[in-house]
Order: structure tokens, then C-alpha cells, then sequence
């Protein structure tokens, strides 16, 4: 392999290599350091005079006597059986003092977009045992979902406490999890490690760590390994595969200093105008296919920078995710736990996942009237605040009541507390039943009939 | 003539930098498509600078080096429009998804080219014209029974036409001859069309029939046209996407095409499931039928994302020239926009607004322009409405896209966070939505729905307009501090909101609600609040108004498809409860 030492600039993560033979777009290039350290790039950008070079590590120790070798391929990812039960870095190498991966398949790290005539509409319900999600989110497999949340609160708290509980109901298929951290801390990362060994998910899990003080470009393909095992898993060996990537902020903050070493044109913010389709190229690998056995099911986690929804991180994500479990900082002030604030919550495939034949038949609409109460509650609470209590209709201080109650029981539970979906269902009736049953307009009589704690106790009686 | 001495049509690569690259050495025209590299994957001139031609890649380029190989084909880029089109499913540059995963397998590899349309596949051709017929370009022909819907055959427009030497009957492949001039032209069943170019007609309509679409709140409240052109722009989880897929599903539209643009792979796959299983209110017929669904999803090349908006077009026109009503949604024209951006950017061109390139507003209005009801060239009458919808970031409509859309479009229906999250749907905030073509459609209410309608739709919006004034009092000083008849009005308005703006996508019934029926069930509010006003002239308390029991049995109607007994009966409830006041 030809070895050049035409370095002509170094900035930020990018190299600039001149009067090279032809070199392919989005090659893997290793670059040797006068001390003999081989550190790793990828071309971002080629032509017959220049090649720019993105590296993944840092570039101490690069300068213009560097030697840079062009591999000819793009980045591959060798994946096989027994990744399971490993952890890597960031950028792929076991770090647990294991023996290296025995490659069964050589894998290209972008991966291809599923054609979306081939895939399976997802409708297998996840219960996670978390009746804020289960109960008015529900996950189903091969979504992606993911956590809004802010520095402070407890997100990896819900994340670990999804990854131990999530299961299929009647179903003995086991999950294989691949976690992803990309830039958390050594301490964080710990916690994670700490959960997974206790539970035993270890051993069927595959962890890439990228630490906060790893270098921040090898974030932007430690996703993309992650989600490579995670389809090789899937969709080669069958594995329900549930891919938890924490921090996305990180990600996006890294793609920000490529953007800005590049002198490329900002979006808003300053994060690249590309960043939408990037990330889409991360979130989107998540699916069932027709005719094959596995799914990847993704809960990518992001902080959003001072609590806004509407910074270009969440917001791009929300576009392409299916939904999001928006974590509260209010809730949480409050000491409830978990802290899911439902209302600016969401999932977009819940009604493919539930009602009869998944959950119950009672579901979407408990749901629905849940929804309305607490928004209708919530709302007073301003409004409680200027004119005082006393001043509300005898119906408002109802659902004043009911928003009280509905944190108090069905938002709060316990973080080894795993609920099924009928105790969510009927905690949730119980809870409508402190409303006078004509303001439950979203329910329809028969399962009114059905369901309300009223008349089951008749029915029972 | 080519006056040129030698035509270059093989050059190399000089950079390439992610979808955009460079070649030399090639004689090339603007959007000619090219194919790049030893692969042949497909690109377009998108700008000419000296000696380097500069494509656009519509497949991811990672590998391709300089000096490899770009041949110009000499075409632009066009979509292939004849019989099959219906129920396909296409990729942004109508390479037919069924096909590639046929050849390619579940995922998308590039370098694979597939032909929009079958070439094999023979189509039972009926002429309508006989041998000496004079025919001119656009003129029809004959037909095909492609599904339930008739395929019409028409001359190319841009054939100048002649008189019909021959004409067969029977079946045929789309590259088969089925008619043949005076002159000597051949006519085929197969027409190819530039998508960057509209489909000529002979005259432009105004509209003034209502796209009916079963939603209470666009038919009812702000109503599109046929051949008119709304946004509908809102933050995610608004539900812009069900929106869409609403009216795609119950838009009383002959033909639909659906164009997912940088959108989600699963809900294109919702929408490929539930689809076949659907039926046609009007002819039962599966929804499917009806159909051309275009997938580029987030993750498919982003060149290939900003033609796909131009593919779905073009087909629609195709399909309007037979003088079929077709309603085009896109879902979202914001991912086509970035994709605009993206390449802008890579071209190093100087940014507007955000980053987005200047040009912008012009495609923007271009390709709205390509809606309209109109007179085709062959005298039939057709139509291409187009719903766009829009992501603007953070949900802050003032961004570029939304503001350019909105100068253009006619109906503007705002989606708002904060319905949604109140799970009031479809979350169309109904004082910031506008429609602007009232005026020209009340004719048709009058005399398809009823005199009565166009009354009764101001007295709706008059409550609400009120309530909105009213709440504001409320977030003060409580709703108790009220006058009493303004008390009535609150309970008005929450019936108004709650029975006949809120309708649920998912319930069998409810999810397509004819107009007849919207117009029921907006009477039977106004026949609450006439009864409520003049209880409280006779000295009846809002409290007893509004404690009523009758009305809050009128959201059941929703759910019931013969709904006429039922709405009866809770009338006359409602009158009794109201005469029992009164006795008191």
C-alpha cells in the first residue's frame, strides 16, 4: 500500500493530502505519526488535487512528515456471533481485555437505506412495565423512540429501567441490547456497566463506549457501528435487538465541529443544513423486514440544551423519530419518578401496537381520556395560580383533583417497579372514576360498561 | 442542427464530495442525466462552470474515485407515464420499489437501474378513434382498464398530429405500436415526460367545486378547491402526517398521488398496509386502486429526495390530461426544501435566508403553479390539487419555507402543539387557518348541502372567535365572573370544539364524515344554543343550561353511521329538557 507524506494542512479534525493517485470518496485512511501511531480518517471530500481527510482520533502528533495510507474501502465493521457479552470503544477495538472479534461478515458502517416496500409494518406491543409509556405511549418493536431529557434528570435512570423490563408479552423471545455512549462520562458510563452486569443483560448485550474525553470526532461513527451489530444481529441471527444510543447531543455537537473545520455554510445554529439527513441515516436504521425474523427497535437519548424543545437537536429528531418520551424537570423537582411529562409525549405507532389481539381492547381510549383529563387539570393549575381555588366551577376543581392524582399514582412508580399493561389499564380506570362518569366523553358506553371500576365491582358483586 | 465537431459524451470525474460531483471533459446541457462512475450510478447537470460539468448523484457515491467514467445520456431526467402506474410504489427518481427488492434484495444498493413501468406486462387496448380520425397531441385515443380506474391513451402532446392511418385493438405492451399516422408517427401506450417541465394545457380554470374530504373541519371550515393548493405546516407530533394520510385515504379525488418526501420508512410502509385493505367510499373499490405512492425516505439519497416532489407531479398531470380530479399530497415539502439546501450548499453557492438558497421561493411557486383545475389540450376537464405539508423547525412558521409557501397557497390550515398535546384532533388551530376560496365555493354549499350552511358556518366561526376573546377574561378572573348569556356562549363554543371540530382518524365510522352529515350535526348545536338563549331570556340559570344532560349525548353521533334516529331522539330530549325548564 502506498505510503504519501504530501500533508499540506491540518485543521481541527481534517487533513488535506496533495498529488495522490485517484482515491475513493468516503475511504478508510490510516495515518502514521512520526512515533509510529497509526490514528484513523475517512475522506470527506477527493479530487485529482487534493484529498480531504477526516480523522477519528485526535491529531496530536499529526503534522506534515505524517505518512497517509488510503486503504481503498470504505469503513467496514467485522461483526460475528460472539460480540455478544463484549464491549468496545467507540471506534469498534475490544477494550475489555477480551480476545478480538472473530469476523463472520465484514460489514459497511453507512449501511443502506431498508427499501420501504420490504419492510413489515411494526405492531408487536413492548411492554416496558412503565405505565406512563405503556399505558399513553406505547412502544412497539422496531420503532424508534426516542428520550427528551435535560442534564440533571434521571433519563438513564428510565433507559436502564427499560432495558430490564422491556419484554413482548407471551413471547419467549429474548432481546439483545446494544448500547451506544457517545461522549458520557466515565462515571455514567459506569452506572450503565454496574446495571448491566447486575441484571445479568450483559451477556446478551454489546456495549461501544466513546467517553466524554475520547475524541469527540470518533462519536460520528460510533452510532453507526452500533447500529451495523445491531442489524447484523437482527436481521442475520434473528435477535429482537433494542439499541440504546446516549448522549445524541454529543453526536450533534460533533458534527458541528467537522461542519465548522470544513468553513461549511451553517444551519441554524451553526449545525450543519445536513443535519437532518444525517440523522436520519441513524434513526431510520430501525424496522422489521417482511420475512425475516429480527427487529431493531432504537431508544436514542438526547439532553436538550437549556431545557428547548425546539433546539435544532430535538427538533430534527422529532421530525424522524416516531414520537418521544419527553422527560420533566418539573415532575421531577416534584421527587416523582420517573419523571415523564406525557403531555408533549408521543408515539406515533401506539395505535398499530394496542388494542384487541395486543393489549386491550379499552386502550387507545383510556388512553385518550387520560390525556384529555390531565391536559384539562394541568391547565387549571395556571389559572388556580391568579384567581385562587375557590374561584373554580365545582367540575374544574374535579380535574384539579385528578391531575393531582393522576402524577401521584400513574406517572409515579417505583424504578424496580415493572406494571403490566392491565394494571396500567385499570389503574388508569380508577383513577377516570374519581370523574363523573358523563365527563368521560371520549370513552364510548359499552366499554364504559365494561370497564369502569363501577360497574366491574356490580358485575362482580 | 449539432454544429458541435465532436460530441463529447464520455468524461472523467474530477472530485466528488458526498451526492456532488465533478466531471470534465464532457459536453453536457443542463439536467441532462448523466451516469457516473464505473457503477453508472444516475446523476444530473446541475451547473455548467467552464470546462467542469457538476452533477448531482441520486445514489450514495462512497468509493468513486477521480477519473472514473460519466457519460452523458443526453436526456433529461423523466418519468415513464402509461398504463401501471396505478398502486406502484416508486423511489424519488420512479425506480419501482416492488422491483428492487426483487433484484437487490431488503435493502437499497445502488447502481441498479429499473424501469418505471413494465415492458412486458400487456394491456387490453380499446381504441376510441377509427382509421382516417383527425388527432392532434394530447388527444385521446383509447383506453385501458388498468385497475378499476380507465387508463386513457393519449397522443404525446407534444406530437403535432395528423389523421389516423391505422389504429388496433387488443393487447399490447407499452412499447408496442397501437396507432400509427398518416405522417408515419407511432403512438404507443407509453409517453415520456421530463419532470422538470410542465404538462402543457389548453386553458386554466378557476376552481369552484370543494375537494371534499370527510374531515369536518376542512370541509366544514376552511375547504380546498379542486385544483387548489393548501399547506399545512405544523411541529412534529401535530399530526401533519395523519392529516395527510386522511386525505389521501377520503379526499373525493379520482386519482391520489402520495409523495412520502424524506419522511419515515414505517409510516410509508403504514400506508402500503392499510391501503389495499381500505375501500373507496364512493365506489368500494380498494383505495389502492387509485393510487401512486412515491417513497424517499429520510435515509434514500437526498438527490433522488428533490426529484421526487417533480416525479409526483408530472403523474398527476398525466392522469389530470385524461380529465381525471387528482389531489397530490407531499409529505413534506420542508425535506425537499433541505434538500435543496444541501445540495446549494455543496455547490459553495451564497446562502439566503437559513442558509436556503435564493432560488427557494422561485421553486417553491413553480411547483404550486403546477396545481390548477384546467381545460386539457384534448377538451376534457381535469384538475391537480395539491396539499403540501410543511416542518417548519421548532414549529416557528415565521422560517423561510413556511412564509414562501403561505404567499403562494390558498388554504393555509395550521396545525398546533398545543391541541395535540391536548389530544384534540386533527389539531387544526381554527382561528390562525384561513381558506381563500369561500367566497368562490359558497355557490356549491347552497346548492349541494343547504342554503343554510354558509350561515351557519359564520355563526360557528362567530362563536369561536368569541370564545377565544372570552377565555382570555376567563385566565383572569375565572369563568364564574362571566355574565350569564357569555357563560352560554363558552358552552357553545366547547360543544362546537368538542362534537364537530374533534374527529377521531381511527374510529371505523368517524374517520370519513360526509357533508350531509356535517351539516347535522352543526345544526344540532346551533338548535342547542337557539334553545339555551332563549331559556335564559325566559330566566333560566346557565348553570341549569349547561347541566343538561341530552347534549352530551351528541358526541355518540360521531360513531354511528345511521346517526339520523339517534340525532332525533336526542332532540327531542333536548326540547323536552328545555320545556321542563320552562314549566319550572
Amino acid at each position: 500500500m502506498k505510503e504519501y507524506r504530501t500533508v499540506t494542512q491540518i485543521a481541527g479534525p481534517l487533513v488535506f493530502v496533495e498529488k495522490t493517485e485517484p482515491v475513493g470518496y468516503g475511504e478508510l485512511v490510516n495515518i502514521i505519526t512520526a512515533d509510529g501511531t497509526i490514528k484513523r480518517g475517512q475522506v470527506l471530500d477527493t479530487s485529482d488535487e487534493i484529498v480531504v481527510v477526516q480523522v477519528f482520533e485526535a491529531t496530536a502528533g499529526i503534522g506534515r512528515d505524517s505518512g497517509i495510507r488510503f486503504t481503498g474501502e470504505t469503513i467496514k465493521m467485522p461483526v460475528g456471533r460472539d460480540m455478544l457479552g463484549r464491549i468496545l470503544s467507540g471506534g469498534g477495538k475490544p477494550i475489555d481485555g477480551g480476545p478480538e472479534i472473530v469476523p463472520e461478515k465484514r460489514l459497511d458502517i453507512t449501511g443502506a437505506a431498508i427499501n420501504p416496500y420490504a419492510r413489515s409494518s411494526p405492531e408487536d406491543f413492548i411492554q416496558t412495565g412503565i405505565s406512563t409509556i405503556d399505558g399513553m405511549n406505547t412502544l412497539v418493536r422496531g420503532q424508534k423512540l426516542p428520550i427528551f431529557s435535560a442534564s440533571g434528570l434521571p433519563h438513564n435512570d428510565v433507559a436502564l429501567q427499560i432495558a430490564r423490563q422491556a419484554k413482548v408479552p407471551g413471547s419467549k423471545e429474548e432481546f439483545a441490547v446494544v448500547f451506544a455512549a457517545m461522549g458520557i462520562t466515565r462515571e455514567e458510563a459506569n452506572y450503565f456497566m454496574a446495571d448491566f452486569e447486575k441484571t445479568g443483560a450483559l451477556e446478551r448485550s454489546v456495549v461501544f463506549l466513546n467517553l466524554a474525553d475520547d475524541p469527540a470526532v470518533e462519536r460520528t461513527i460510533t452510532p453507526r457501528l452500533a447500529l451495523t451489530t445491531a442489524e447484523y444481529l437482527a436481521f442475520d441471527l434473528g435477535y429482537h435487538v433494542l439499541v440504546i444510543l446516549t448522549d445524541m447531543t454529543n453526536y450533534c455537537e460533533a458534527l458541528r465541529q467537522i461542519g465548522a473545520a470544513r468553513e461549511e455554510v451553517p444551519g441554524r445554529r451553526g449545525y450543519p443544513g445536513y443535519m437532518y439527513t444525517d440523522l436520519a441515516s441513524i434513526y431510520e436504521r430501525a424496522g422489521i423486514i417482511k420475512g425475516v425474523r429480527g427487529s431493531v427497535t432504537q431508544i436514542p437519548i438526547l439532553t436538550m440544551p437549556g431545557d428547548d424543545i425546539t433546539h435544532p437537536i430535538p427538533d430534527l429528531t422529532g421530525y424522524i423519530t416516531e414520537g418521544q418520551i419527553v422527560v420533566s424537570r418539573d415532575l421531577h423537582r416534584k421527587g416523582i419518578y420517573p419523571p415523564i411529562n406525557v403531555l408533549p409525549s408521543l408515539s406515533r405507532l401506539m395505535n398499530l401496537g394496542i388494542g384487541e389481539g395486543h393489549t386491550r381492547e379499552d386502550h387507545k381510549k383510556v388512553s385518550d381520556q387520560l390525556y384529555a383529563a390531565y391536559a384539562e387539570g394541568n391547565d387549571l393549575r395556571g389559572l388556580v395560580a391568579i384567581v385562587g381555588k375557590d374561584a373554580l366551577s365545582e367540575r374544574d376543581r374535579m380535574f384539579l383533583e385528578f391531575a393531582d392524582l393522576f402524577e401521584d399514582r400513574f406517572v409515579r412508580q417505583g424504578l424496580y417497579e415493572d406494571r403490566s399493561i392491565e394494571e396500567t389499564l385499570d389503574l388508569g380506570w380508577e383513577l377516570l372514576a374519581t370523574l363523573p362518569e358523563e365527563q368521560l366523553v371520549r370513552i364510548d358506553r359499552a366499554l364504559i360498561q365494561k370497564y369502569h371500576p363501577k360497574y366491574r365491582k356490580k358485575a362482580e358483586g | 442542427m449539432e454544429k458541435r465537431k465532436e460530441n463529447r459524451t464520455r468524461g472523467a470525474l474530477k472530485r466528488i464530495s458526498g451526492p456532488v460531483v465533478t466531471a470534465v471533459g464532457l459536453d453536457a446541457h443542463m439536467y441532462d442525466v448523466v451516469k457516473v462512475g464505473n457503477e453508472e450510478l444516475m446523476g444530473e447537470v446541475i451547473k455548467i462552470q467552464g470546462e467542469n460539468v457538476i452533477i448531482q448523484v441520486y445514489e450514495d457515491t462512497a468509493g468513486i474515485r477521480p477519473g472514473e467514467p460519466v457519460e452523458n445520456t443526453g436526456l433529461s431526467l423523466s418519468v415513464e407515464l402509461g398504463p401501471g402506474l396505478l398502486t406502484s410504489i416508486y423511489d424519488g427518481i420512479q425506480r419501482p420499489l416492488e422491483v428492487l427488492v426483487n433484484t437487490m434484495g431488503n435493502f437499497i444498493e445502488r447502481g441498479v437501474s429499473a424501469p418505471g413501468l413494465s415492458h412486458e406486462k400487456k394491456w387490453e387496448f380499446a381504441p376510441t378513434v377509427k382509421k382516417g380520425d383527425e388527432v392532434r397531441g394530447g388527444d385521446i385515443i383509447g383506453t385501458v382498464q388498468e385497475t378499476n380506474i380507465v387508463h386513457k391513451v393519449m397522443v404525446p402532446p407534444t406530437m403535432k398530429g395528423g389523421k389516423v392511418r391505422e389504429i388496433r385493438a387488443g393487447k399490447f405492451t407499452i412499447d408496442e405500436t397501437i396507432c400509427v399516422l398518416e405522417d408515419g408517427s407511432e403512438i404507443t401506450m407509453l409517453q415520456r415526460w421530463p419532470v422538470r417541465v410542465p404538462r402543457p394545457v389548453k386553458e386554466k380554470l378557476n376552481p369552484d367545486v370543494p375537494l371534499i374530504t370527510g374531515q369536518r373541519i376542512l370541509d366544514g371550515l376552511f375547504p380546498i378547491a379542486k385544483g387548489g393548493t393548501a399547506a399545512i405546516p405544523g411541529p412534529f407530533g401535530s399530526g401533519k402526517t395523519v392529516t395527510q394520510q386522511q386525505l389521501a385515504k377520503w379526499s373525493d379525488a379520482e386519482i391520489v398521488v402520495y409523495i412520502g418526501c424524506g419522511e419515515r420508512g414505517n409510516e410509508m410502509t403504514e400506508v402500503l398496509t392499510e391501503f389495499p385493505e381500505l375501500e373507496d367510499p364512493k365506489t368500494g373499490k380498494p383505495l389502492m386502486e387509485r393510487t401512486v405512492l412515491i417513497a424517499n425516505t429520510s435515509n434514500m439519497p437526498v438527490a433522488a429526495r428533490e426529484a421526487s416532489v417533480y416525479t409526483g407531479i408530472t403523474i398527476a398531470e398525466y392522469f389530470r390530461d385524461m380529465g381525471y380530479d387528482v389531489s397530490l399530497m407531499a409529505d413534506s415539502t420542508s425535506r425537499w426544501a433541505e434538500a435543496m439546501r444541501e445540495i446549494s450548499s455543496r455547490l459553495e453557492e451564497m446562502p439566503g435566508e437559513e442558509g436556503y438558497p435564493a432560488y427557494l421561493a422561485a421553486r417553491l411557486s413553480e411547483f404550486y403553479e403546477r396545481a390548477g383545475r384546467v381545460i386539457n389540450l384534448n377538451g376534457t376537464d381535469g384538475s391537480v390539487s395539491v396539499i403540501g405539508a410543511v416542518s417548519p423547525p421548532g414549529g416557528d412558521f415565521s422560517e423561510p419555507v413556511t412564509q414562501n409557501t403561505l404567499r403562494i397557497v390558498k388554504v393555509f390550515w395550521a396545525l398546533d402543539a398545543k391541541l395535540s398535546q391536548r389530544r384534540h384532533f386533527p389539531a387544526i388551530n381554527w382561528l390562525d387557518s384561513y381558506s381563500l376560496y369561500l367566497d368562490r365555493l359558497s355557490e356549491w354549499y347552497d346548492q349541494e348541502v343547504s342554503p343554510e350552511w354558509n350561515p351557519l358556518r359564520t355563526w360557528a366561526m362567530g362563536i369561536l372567535q368569541k370564545e377565544a376573546e372570552l377565555q382570555e377574561i376567563v385566565q383572569l378572573v375565572g369563568s364564574d365572573a362571566l355574565p350569564d348569556e357569555e357563560q352560554i356562549t363558552i358552552e357553545v363554543a366547547r360543544m362546537i370544539r368538542e362534537v364537530f371540530l374533534q374527529q377521531n382518524a381511527y374510529d371505523p365510522v368517524d374517520t370519513f364524515c360526509p357533508m350531509d352529515k356535517q351539516y347535522d350535526m352543526m345544526r344540532a348545536i346551533k338548535h342547542y344554543a337557539d334553545l339555551a338563549r332563549s331559556a335564559q331570556a325566559a330566566g333560566a340559570t346557565p348553570q341549569q343550561i349547561i347541566s343538561m344532560k341530552s347534549k352530551n349525548e351528541l358526541p355518540q353521533i360521531k360513531f354511528i353511521r345511521d346517526y339520523k334516529p339517534e340525532l332525533e331522539k336526542i332532540l327531542k330530549d333536548m326540547e323536552a329538557e328545555f320545556e321542563a325548564l320552562r314549566a319550572v
